[in-house]
């Protein structure tokens, strides 16, 4: 089925009521910067860019069931592309998004077939994406091309030039939500797609996917490249967010756990829960480390993980499934629809 | 001489490696019976590192004797935590025993970099610089200290295992959890057993480990991974698989990094990994699943 079929078939079938309040979102949110401050404008492009990340790694482990713990890799790929071809070559972030997603893609795909060809699942593949990112991580730490260990920096440029992501707050904010937008678009799509369906029988049950014909293999390819390619973008979008890049930061594990939080407490495998997620945790993160820093009078690192971490163990204690099931019901709308 | 150097550093490597496998151990340990991989590993590790610092630096007890009321610690801390947070977890999906363990480690590794902050802390025991001279070979006498402690805690959790009523009542869980069930041993009973003596591995390992490597709260996933990477090379829930997996990636380490580059070191030990995963993801004492 055309992506573009499936998505009037989308806007069909879901109820008024919700794609009215689905409206009423968009607006508030693209009309919102002119009540912000620089720094609400940065919480929200983390808003934004943890949703996007989400709904990249919900492709994988949501919809195919293969747990990712290494998704920083594709970030960081995605980032010191996106950095390089700008400062060494002068190519605009706009056309260096095409690289990264194919390297990334490159990288997904020789992670996906040395797992899943060997048969290697579960704790085991999330294991061999940890390695991964490490590998990278050390890799990184010591090409001096790149910086090493002292990082790479984007110079800051005095006059905004949006296609180059070179500008202020107001401007990622809007990157930002086109992305998560985006991003939603794609993965909805997606999901009514055939390979959709293909992804979720693997999930249920591998076995019976292949005993109808699904190529289990290539579905779940194909879950591990989608996912690192649009994972790369936000990774680009980042970096010129940032204006910096480490190594140490930017492949960390905490990263890779930190961008699987929102769409396990809005939701695996739905298409709001990524967003939702997004929008619970990571103000909640920020007002903390704000007012401990106000209370304390200094910032305790930390703080905003060890908030996370018990969030973390909450959700998957009493809603395994996360909220967005929960509030699909308060909001009446059918099960088994988004 | 050229070959002393290969000699220095294997023996570096092996001493080393039987630290690294005792934490693997608990690990191995805890996976094989209760079939839940336990991703605070490192974590533990450090706390465990911590307590042994802070045992020494306030009240002068050494490393080598503060591991055992660590240990205890750590069983009864293992044993509790099997009771309340994680045996209810025992059937659920992988996935949310997985997040409910990685929420556990972040808050643990985070409330230590709360408490200590994120420099390393070393122990400077007093003879944490003598050595033995054997021939051209050179050895830190705490690294033998350390590998004959690590030794000793994995020969007695053998012991336990092979000779035991209840060490062989949670063999019995491992290899056939119904049949278990089903002659009447108490299974939640055995398996917080078996958590509390694998927290006590790592327990006695972390607090070895402070005097072989300075303590930082970031060190933890690393810890963890490594713990994971020594495992699966061995063979997940094989005990002799985790002590053979600690030589083999303590050996490798240290050649990489004496051979290659001090930063190749972690290089090594997932080469290791992805090549164990190609040719024999059961892990090479392991049983296919």
């Amino acid at each position: 089925m055309n992506p573009f079929a499936s998505l009037a078939r989308l806007a069909d079938e879901a109820p008024r009521r919700a794609l009215v309040l689905l409206g009423v979102l968009v607006a508030v949110l693209l009309s919102a910067p002119v009540l912000l401050d620089r720094y609400l404008l940065s919480v929200f492009f983390l808003i934004f860019w943890f949703a996007t990340v989400g709904q990249a790694w919900n492709i994988m482990m949501g919809f195919c069931g293969q747990l990712s713990l290494g998704h920083a890799l594709y970030v960081g790929l995605g980032g010191y592309i996106g950095a390089l071809l700008w400062v060494k070559f002068g190519i605009s972030p706009a056309i260096a998004i095409v690289p990264a997603m194919l390297v990334a893609m490159a990288f997904g795909a020789v992670i996906g077939w040395l797992g899943f060809r060997f048969g290697i699942e579960g704790v085991y593949f999330a294991l061999l994406t940890i390695a991964f990112a490490e590998v990278a991580r050390i890799g990184f730490d010591n090409w001096s091309f790149v910086g090493g260990a002292a990082g790479f920096f984007i110079p800051v440029s005095a006059t905004a030039s949006p296609v180059n992501l070179r500008g202020g707050p107001m401007l990622f904010y809007y990157v930002g939500l086109a992305m998560m937008i985006l991003a939603f678009f794609v993965c909805a799509a997606l999901r009514r797609s055939k390979l959709g369906h293909a992804w979720l029988a693997v999930r249920e049950d591998a076995e019976a996917a292949r005993a109808l014909g699904i190529d289990v293999f290539r579905a779940k390819m194909a879950a591990v490249v989608l996912s690192a390619a649009m994972t790369a973008v936000a990774g680009v979008v980042y970096a010129f967010y940032q204006n910096n890049l480490f190594p140490s930061q930017t492949f960390d594990i905490a990263r890779s756990i930190e961008m699987i939080l929102a769409p396990i407490i809005g939701g695996l495998g739905t298409l709001f829960g990524p967003i939702l997620g997004a929008f619970i945790l990571t103000p909640l993160g920020q007002t903390l480390i704000a007012l401990v820093e106000k209370i304390a009078g200094r910032a305790i690192p930390g703080v905003n993980l060890v908030f996370y971490g018990a969030a973390l163990m909450v959700i998957i204690w009493y809603a395994p499934n996360g909220v967005w099931p929960w509030l699909k019901k308060k909001l009446g709308i059918p099960e088994g629809r988004e | 001489m050229f070959w002393s150097l290969y000699a220095n550093v294997l023996v570096q490597g092996v001493l080393t490696g039987l630290v690294y496998g005792l934490m693997a151990l608990g690990l191995s340990v805890i996976f094989g019976v209760v079939r839940v991989v336990n991703f605070a590993h490192g974590e533990f590790a450090v706390v465990a590192m911590y307590a042994a610092f802070v045992l020494f630096r306030s009240f002068g007890i050494d490393p080598f004797l503060s591991m055992l009321p660590i240990a205890l610690a750590f069983f009864v801390i293992g044993y509790g935590l099997q009771r309340t947070l994680i045996n209810p977890f025992v059937s659920r999906p992988e996935h949310e025993q997985f997040i409910l363990l990685v929420g556990l480690a972040i808050i643990m590794v985070n409330g230590t970099l709360m408490i200590f902050g994120p420099d390393a802390r070393s122990a400077n025991l007093s003879y944490s610089f003598d050595s033995w001279e054997i021939g051209a070979i050179i050895v830190d006498k705490v690294r033998v200290y350390a590998a004959i402690a690590a030794l000793a805690v994995a020969s007695l959790l053998f012991a336990f295992f092979r000779f035991t009523d209840t060490g062989v009542a949670i063999r019995a869980c491992a290899d056939n959890l119904v049949g278990a069930a089903v002659v009447g041993l108490d299974v939640k009973k055995l398996y917080a057993l078996t958590f509390g003596l694998g927290l006590a591995c790592v327990g006695a390992a972390g607090a070895l480990m402070v005097t072989l490597t300075d303590a930082t709260p970031m060190i933890a996933p690393a810890f963890t991974l490594l713990a994971f990477t020594i495992v699966i090379i061995g063979g997940m829930g094989s005990m002799t698989g985790a002590i053979v997996g600690g030589l083999l990636i303590g050996i490798a380490e240290a050649m990489a990094s004496v051979l290659i580059a001090p930063s190749m070191k972690t290089m090594a030990s997932f080469g290791l990994l992805v090549l164990v995963l190609a040719l024999r993801p059961q892990g090479l004492l392991g049983r296919r699943a």
